[in-house]
């Protein structure tokens, strides 16, 4: 049967009434990004992991780790000859408020110093001699050590030989607040860059939507680029929003300026958008991308000082911590937030967010699979 | 005037040994409606990508309107429209967004409301994507294709999983770009499709063409005209089927889970001899229908399997 014998019961294209329209050198690269602006507007996920979650981390950990007061000492004083001396003698030194002590038998206060329920055990031996019992590993031990010792000493009369007065700091700038925010930033660009642009690329991979786009005369560059200009726009949100979050609500000091720290924020950006295209430049499934993306990231994760400083780690691997993006960004945004070091001062660390950045960038175009 | 579409000795071997297409020619003229048509793995989707620029052959030529790929990859892609097989397009973008966003990468692309007319999917050009049942989505594909205004429309397996109304709504479409001066290529399993849209079609089978012209011209060489099918009750063995074969007119015999099909020329010929042998045989007849031959007694006649089998 041929087809020219069947009634069509569709019209066809009609007449030509509308005006034929041509298109610009940048058409394709403006409604690109429209599209996925609107994608990442209508996709609830994407609105609560890049913008509800880092606050909300910040706003846990913020209140978790907040200044108060140093906790009381506690004290076990194990019963026996001497022991109430101790105690008398505790209870006369000026700082007697610090401690919290208990007396109880050898047996009770061990078990109690091995759970952590005490910082330190006084034994006195009978004979005017008392025996500190208290573990050099943990760091409360060893102050509940040094502080009951100096307030024993001179309630009993020692003279200090040396004026001294103490001054307490938790000026905004030095708490653990203000070490975290920036870090939070960078860990979210980091996120966002590895996410926005690897997972989403590897999904519309295996959505075969990279294929069929191939399939138009679409310009490659100006996909690539659109998908870029879209994380800057987040970018721009994700910091604003984490800064203005941590200056009302924990009084965060800004120091360096809006311009500086917008450009490293671009900067970062960029990196990882690098990084996630260069991770994504293979895949086939979503599925080993997730896999992929965490294995990069773990190392920052861990090394690269998002919730504590990298100075814990043994100082031969620092210069390779510092090599990692993640350190480089998140050492350049506390410098610029905290300190307002210029930009040009922080030098090595740009070029090594350059150098990331740059050498996936080319390496990703070079081994980008579009079908 | 070049052909349409043209390919000689097409090759595509995977990681060097699955040769999924072997060796094919093609020529297919401007306005036609060709099809190439096969079970699945016989190699359809893999020459139509080859032929759409999206994959490279391991050998062989290919020219589209008398370029080639290698230089004129710009240019071709303007004529071209495409529906791959399974695209899913972004869920949360709607319908005329996703139009819009394929019509902005041509020069000169057809006003995104003509097309949503044409598609009938003006009425749901403010949804989302993801709202659309499977029908309205195959022809948003087919809208994305069209919204360039091609002179060449490629569709891989354009109706799988579709129900019959939206077969036949896409197949007016297809028909109605033709009666246009476009020129179509498609895949299909169906052989319905195939007979109904296609002026010329190509049977696929393990990379090659085993058979090449139009329906009803693969119909008549190699299907018998007509097919008589029926079974019969105690003994139907191969003897049985040889004197099946000895009847006047017939020109093939198979057997099928019990049922004989006769592939005759002229059944009133063959009918009354075949009533006859039966009661010769002692055997009752049980079932006997007879029906015109279609695309799939020539499938089956030429690999001896069925087209959805596998």
């Amino acid at each position: 049967m041929s087809v020219a014998q069947e009634i069509p019961t569709t019209t066809a294209k009609a007449p030509q009434s509308h005006q034929p329209r041509r298109n610009g050198r940048w058409s394709g690269y403006s409604h690109l990004l429209m599209a996925r602006m609107l994608e990442l507007k209508r996709e609830p996920e994407v609105v609560f992991w890049v913008f509800v979650f880092p606050l909300l981390l910040a706003l846990g950990l913020g209140i978790a780790f907040r200044n108060k007061p140093g906790d009381a000492v506690s004290v076990a004083i194990v019963a026996g000859a001497g022991s109430e001396d101790a105690q008398a003698l505790l209870a006369r030194s000026s700082q007697h408020e610090l401690f919290k002590i208990q007396t109880l038998n050898a047996e009770e206060a061990q078990k109690g110093f091995r759970l952590g329920k005490f910082d330190l055990v006084i034994e006195p031996d009978g004979n005017g001699t008392l025996e500190y019992r208290y573990d050099p590993a943990r760091p409360e031990s060893v102050l509940a050590k040094a502080e009951v010792n100096d307030a024993l000493q001179s309630a009993a009369g020692r003279k200090d030989v040396v004026a001294t007065k103490a001054v307490t700091s938790s000026e905004p700038g030095s708490r653990y607040i203000d070490f975290l925010i920036p870090g939070l930033v960078g860990m979210n660009l980091m996120n966002s860059g590895m996410w926005g642009i690897g997972f989403a690329l590897v999904d519309m991979r295996q959505r075969k939507l990279l294929k069929r786009f191939v399939g138009t005369p679409m310009r490659r560059g100006d996909f690539l680029l659109a998908i870029m200009t879209s994380r800057l726009l987040l970018m721009v949100i994700e910091i604003g929003l984490l800064l203005v979050f941590g200056v009302l609500f924990f009084h965060m000091r800004v120091l360096g300026s809006v311009f500086s720290i917008a450009l490293l924020g671009g900067l970062g950006s960029l990196t990882f958008g690098g990084v996630g295209l260069l991770t994504a430049s293979r895949a086939q499934k979503i599925e080993s991308i997730s896999g992929l993306i965490n294995l990069v990231m773990m190392p920052m994760w861990i090394f690269s000082g998002v919730f504590f400083s990298y100075e814990r780690f043994p100082a031969v691997i620092h210069p390779l911590i510092k090599a990692l993006p993640l350190t480089a960004l998140n050492d350049a945004l506390r410098a610029s937030i905290l300190e307002g070091t210029p930009l040009l001062q922080q030098w090595p660390r740009l070029v090594v967010l350059g150098l990331w950045g740059g050498i996936s960038f080319v390496l990703a175009l070079k081994w980008f699979r579009w079908t | 005037m070049a052909p349409a579409i043209q390919c000689r000795d097409l090759r595509k071997t995977y990681d060097g040994k699955v040769e999924a297409v072997r060796g094919l020619n093609l020529e297919i003229q401007t306005g036609e409606c060709f099809g190439l048509l096969g079970p699945n793995g016989a190699g359809k989707t893999t020459t139509i990508e080859i032929l759409e620029g999206l994959l490279a052959p391991t050998s062989g030529e290919v020219s589209i309107l008398g370029r080639r790929w290698r230089e004129n990859e710009r240019e071709m892609r303007e004529w071209l429209g495409i529906s791959l097989q399974e695209t899913r397009l972004s869920e949360k973008l709607t319908v005329r967004e996703t139009i819009e966003l394929f019509a902005s990468f041509y020069r000169q692309p057809r006003s995104s409301e003509e097309v949503l007319e044409q598609l009938q999917l003006t009425e749901k050009a403010d949804s989302w994507v993801g709202k659309l049942s499977g029908g309205q989505r195959q022809r948003l594909a087919v809208a994305t294709a069209l919204v360039c205004n091609p002179k060449i429309l490629f569709l891989d397996e354009p109706t799988t999983g579709l129900d019959p109304q939206s077969r036949r709504q896409l197949w007016d479409i297809i028909r109605g770009f033709q009666r246009d001066g476009g020129t179509v290529m498609l895949t299909t399993h169906y052989m319905d499709e195939a007979e109904r849209l296609c002026d010329r079609l190509a049977i696929v089978d393990h990379g090659q063409i085993i058979a090449e012209g139009s329906p009803a011209d693969l119909i008549e060489r190699l299907g018998g005209h007509h097919v008589v099918e029926f079974s019969v009750s105690g003994n139907c063995d191969g003897a049985a089927l040889q004197a099946w074969k000895g009847l006047p007119s017939v020109e093939s015999v198979r057997e099928d889970d019990g049922l004989v099909a006769l592939n005759v020329k002229q059944p009133h010929l063959t009918i009354p001899a075949l009533l006859e042998a039966i009661d010769r045989q002692g055997s009752h007849l049980q079932h006997l229908t007879t029906r015109q031959a279609s695309l799939e007694d020539v499938f089956v006649r030429l690999t001896g399997r069925h087209l959805r089998e596998q």
